[in-house]
């Protein structure tokens, strides 16, 4: 029984990557979306946090949103995988549910 | 036609009254959805703390306030209102900030029983990871 969490806002205007991450459990997933991918930035304040919980917690982030932001596949942190929108469809089918952290 | 099973929704709320519409949104939404006889919760956390604070006055705003219809929601069957410590904690609220929430429990003489359950962060996590569907406001 797993959980898909997604983030569709930036972790540096609000709380909900945050609150995705305090929630995560073994086994579960976070998609960042929308502006949820520009804490996926390697060299930014939120990268330790995603790099920590990469073991335990899969992490992604939706390739067309770093694209459209000028998120280069080279600068998102370790322990990220960047999906396309059919593995957006993928991840909300192989988990139980999906919990978006707006 | 044949009896479907109960689903269980947890409905998340995140967000504080008035700045937004979420929070209307949300309880607007669990009023309709209690129509349907499914296995309903609230959770209030982050934020969404501040939907169920005590003594709100929307008056001067020309806004609604919407506060007391979270005391009918007894009447709907909607008696679970998880609220995460660890978020009133951090804005500096207590239990005792908080609305009396009550249920009529009418296989004992209509007592009224409360609505409003605390629970810490890791039991957060573990009822958004029980129910069926989540529904995020």
């Amino acid at each position: 029984m797993s959980t898909l969490h997604t983030v569709n806002k930036s972790p540096f205007e609000r709380g909900s990557m945050a609150s995705a991450f305090a929630h995560a459990v073994e086994g579960d997933a976070v998609l960042m979306i929308e502006d949820g991918v520009l804490g996926a930035r390697k060299t930014g304040a939120f990268s330790p946090t995603i790099t920590g919980r990469s073991g335990a917690v899969s992490i992604y982030a939706l390739g067309p949103d770093l694209a459209a932001r000028g998120v280069k596949a080279e600068d998102v942190a370790d322990g990220v995988t960047i999906v396309g929108y059919d593995g957006f469809v993928d991840l909300a089918a192989t988990h139980d549910r999906v919990c978006a952290w707006l | 036609m044949a009896e479907r099973p109960k689903k269980t929704f947890l409905y998340l709320n995140r967000k504080a009254p008035y700045g937004t519409i979420y929070a209307l949104e949300s309880l607007e939404v669990v009023l309709i959805g209690a129509a349907f006889e499914q296995d309903v919760s609230l959770a209030f956390l982050d934020d969404g703390v501040f939907q169920i604070v005590e003594g709100q006055d929307a008056s001067a705003l020309g806004m609604k306030n919407f506060s007391k219809t979270y005391r009918a929601l007894g009447d709907f069957e909607v008696r679970k209102l998880y609220v995460e410590r660890e978020s009133l904690a951090e804005r500096g609220l207590s239990e005792a900030d908080l609305m009396p929430i009550m249920w009529e429990d009418e296989d004992e003489d209509y007592a009224e029983k409360p609505s409003i359950r605390l629970v810490d962060r890791s039991e957060m996590t573990r009822l958004i990871g029980a129910a069926d569907v989540v529904l995020s406001f």
